[in-house]
């Protein structure tokens, strides 16, 4: 299976009114080396046209929004590390992003890169301890998530934020039919009535394209297929119509033609409920035609973020290049496939500097001394922490 | 016929069964988990065995004068061991009372006993295993530290003990002080399958996800770990309960547990055995009676463990 970035354009309908020629760089400080951690603008780019089929992606077209100077979900320098008997893991460190709504922000790293512990503490269900969120905000609305009262915490989970697990099968409840599940948190934090919510349950498991929803909302979760089950666990977590969504690694436990479904439906509800989508994976391939921007997390911090046709087009992080190079493409048969040598950082013992340098081909001295901060490249909407700008990089390449 | 053919009617098969014809059955209506346990019941025949064995039990120990018209209390020495006759189907004990009479009227203590002291050792077992395993952190250590110190009391010292002490205030057959004495004691393993099950359901991702969804604790306890959990506690209270209605038997044999006026299985079992070289059915009538109970209501528990089990579903 080969995969089709939005930079390899290839008539599908991608890279109209997208990337070049806009104008970035509003508000950013003259500066070329500012840091741009927190309060990272861009131009946003929406689906206009949501649709179910994976053979026609939607075309994209730029929907211009007000800049507020506030984001719906604004995380701002967050870092948590977990009391280990090793010692502290530091597992986020310093993370920053932010989505809006009818936006898509993926969130890519390898496992332990602290993405989804990123997640759980913005929903708020991080077990503290061993967890501990040293410093950060989350802001909602304006509203910081980590020093809100657990009451007004409780408000805000599923009715504003909620997430889709990776694995359906274990976190749908195996004693309860899926009507009763997708409904469950209507009944008891909105006093929706039996039947109101019946019928709620067959209207959410249509939206999420379930065959025959009003047969099988009595059936339990081992009876439906992966795909299935995922459509159910996305339902459940739509059904108070949240502004945010978090999907932390959706596709990862189903089969790669079902993933491309679920993306899609992902995006198809992303556009139609007008709600901000975080999509949280490991694979580059399933984001590609899904996500506005991504950001890219290494050992608990972001070493990239750039909105999708630049990643992929143009990715300047060492990291970023080395996970692009080792999809498999059918351009490239007949060649070994390329690999990141080395393993992740262990958190409880990130190396000195750059985290990355023990794996990176351009590492140099200084990598293994200082450690970089992440800068605005150029002129464009993108941000890299590495010492070397990408053309430097480039050179070295060649 | 074809494979062809079978293939097509295996499809048609399993499409009808996915949409029933309209008009065949009612629309369904949400079912809860225990009516769903409930329909699923129904159509398990070892439900219905276990349950017909302690509904007989159950008649027994309410209206024993259903079953034998005799007095179990009437007894006379010369009629010792005799054989059964007209009036007494099982024949005379030791001390000439009627054996069958005896066996009838003998379920009310050991069923009261049983029933109640369970009922006692479950209440306990699943508060103490459900705070355990919910909170954890210092909560956990210290309730688990008093189930290890209940768990350290050797029962029958204990037994000794605390009847004496309670039935100085109480005069009659001793069956609160039973009860109390069983259930005091006896609480420990079940809290601590509780508490395992607890344990692993609430690491599970339907809780994540269901506190994600923004269900409070009592919600999360009461709906999504207490059904997940129940199967092993279910088990456990069944098996406790036949040794509960055992252990009432060995404490009346040591003359702690219930006293001669009252008439149970256990005092009877502890008498009989003593002359079973004379005379076995005043042996065997008890105890086959204290064996099917008891099995009876393992084999309930079993079913019903199974009924809630959506997986075992048939």
């Amino acid at each position: 299976m080969t995969y089709q970035y939005p930079s390899h354009g290839q008539g599908q309908g991608y890279g109209q009114g997208s990337g070049q020629g806009q104008s970035y760089g509003h508000g950013y400080p003259d500066s070329p080396t500012a840091p741009v951690v927190a309060g990272w603008n861009d131009d946003r780019t929406g689906w206009d046209t949501p649709t179910a089929a994976w053979s026609t992606p939607p075309t994209r077209a730029r929907v211009e929004r007000p800049r507020s100077g506030e984001h719906l979900l604004d995380v701002r320098d967050l870092w948590i590390e977990f009391a280990t008997r090793d010692g502290v893991a530091r597992v986020v460190n310093g993370v920053s992003f932010h989505v809006d709504p009818g936006e898509t922000l993926a969130i890519l790293g390898e496992s332990g890169s602290g993405k989804s512990v990123t997640a759980q503490a913005v929903l708020g269900i991080l077990d503290t301890p061993p967890a501990v969120v040293r410093s950060g905000q989350a802001l909602f609305s304006g509203e910081d998530l980590l020093t809100m009262t657990p009451e007004r915490r409780r408000q805000v989970r599923g009715q504003e934020i909620a997430m889709v697990f990776q694995d359906a099968l274990s976190a749908l409840n195996p004693v309860y039919p899926v009507g009763w599940q997708i409904t469950e948190a209507l009944r008891s934090r909105r006093g929706v009535s039996k039947a109101e919510a019946r019928r709620r349950a067959v209207e959410m498991m249509d939206l999420v394209q379930i065959p025959a929803a009003a047969q099988r909302i009595d059936d339990y979760p081992h009876q439906f297929s992966g795909g299935m089950r995922q459509r159910v666990m996305i339902a459940m977590a739509l059904a108070m119509r949240p502004k945010v969504l978090i999907a932390d690694e959706p596709t990862t436990a189903l089969d790669v033609t079902v993933q491309a479904q679920i993306m899609d439906l992902l995006a198809t509800l992303r556009a139609e409920l007008e709600m901000a989508l975080i999509l949280i994976t490991h694979d580059l391939g399933v984001v590609a035609d899904v996500a506005d921007r991504i950001t890219v997390m290494y050992a608990g911090r972001v070493v990239e973020h750039a909105d999708v046709h630049t990643l992929y087009g143009a990715p300047a992080h060492p990291y970023t290049r080395g996970l692009l190079a080792s999809v498999p493409r059918l351009e490239r048969r007949g060649q070994g496939l390329h690999s990141i040598s080395g393993t992740p950082p262990n958190p409880v013992a990130i190396p000195a500097g750059c985290a990355f340098h023990p794996r990176c081909p351009y590492a140099q001295q200084m990598c293994r001394m200082t450690e970089p901060t992440l800068l605005r490249i150029g002129r464009l909407d993108r941000a890299s922490a590495c010492h070397f700008p990408p053309e430097a990089l480039d050179a070295r390449h060649a | 016929m074809s494979d062809l053919e079978m293939a097509a009617t295996t499809e048609l098969g399993t499409h009808a069964a996915d949409t029933p014809p309209a008009g065949a059955t009612p629309p369904p209506k949400t079912r809860s988990l225990a009516a769903d346990a409930w329909y699923d019941l129904r159509r398990n025949w070892i439900f219905w065995v276990a349950a017909a064995l302690v509904v007989l039990v159950i008649l027994m120990a309410v209206v024993p004068g259903l079953f034998s018209g005799a007095d179990p209390t009437a007894c006379n020495t010369r009629r010792q061991f005799a054989g059964p006759s007209g009036g007494a189907i099982l024949g005379y004990d030791f001390q000439g009372c009627d054996v069958f009479s005896r066996t009838v009227h003998g379920a009310r203590a050991s069923v009261l006993v049983g029933l109640f002291a369970v009922l006692l050792t479950g209440v306990i077992g699943l508060v103490f295993g459900m705070l355990a395993g919910y909170f954890g952190g210092w909560l956990d250590a210290l309730l688990s530290r008093v189930v290890d110190v209940v768990l350290g009391i050797p029962l029958l010292l204990a037994a000794i003990v605390l009847s004496k002490r309670l039935a100085a205030d109480r005069q009659g057959s001793g069956i609160a002080t039973v009860v109390i004495v069983l259930g005091i004691l006896g609480w420990t393993t079940a809290a601590r399958v509780m508490r395992s099950s607890v344990l692993t359901a609430r690491s599970q991702d339907y809780v994540a996800a269901a506190r994600m969804l923004g269900a409070g604790p009592l919600r999360i306890m009461w709906r999504h770990i207490l059904p997940n959990a129940l199967a092993p506690f279910i088990v456990v209270l069944t098996i406790t309960l036949g040794t509960f209605i055992a252990t009432e038997a060995t404490l009346s044999f040591l003359n702690i547990g219930l006293r001669p006026p009252a008439i149970s299985w256990g005092i009877d079992i502890a008498t009989a055995g003593k002359h079973v070289r004379e005379a076995a059915m005043p042996l065997i009538a008890p105890s086959l009676f204290l064996t099917l109970t008891v099995l009876a209501f393992i084999m309930l528990g079993d079913a019903i463990r199974d009924a809630f089990d959506p997986k075992l579903r048939r």
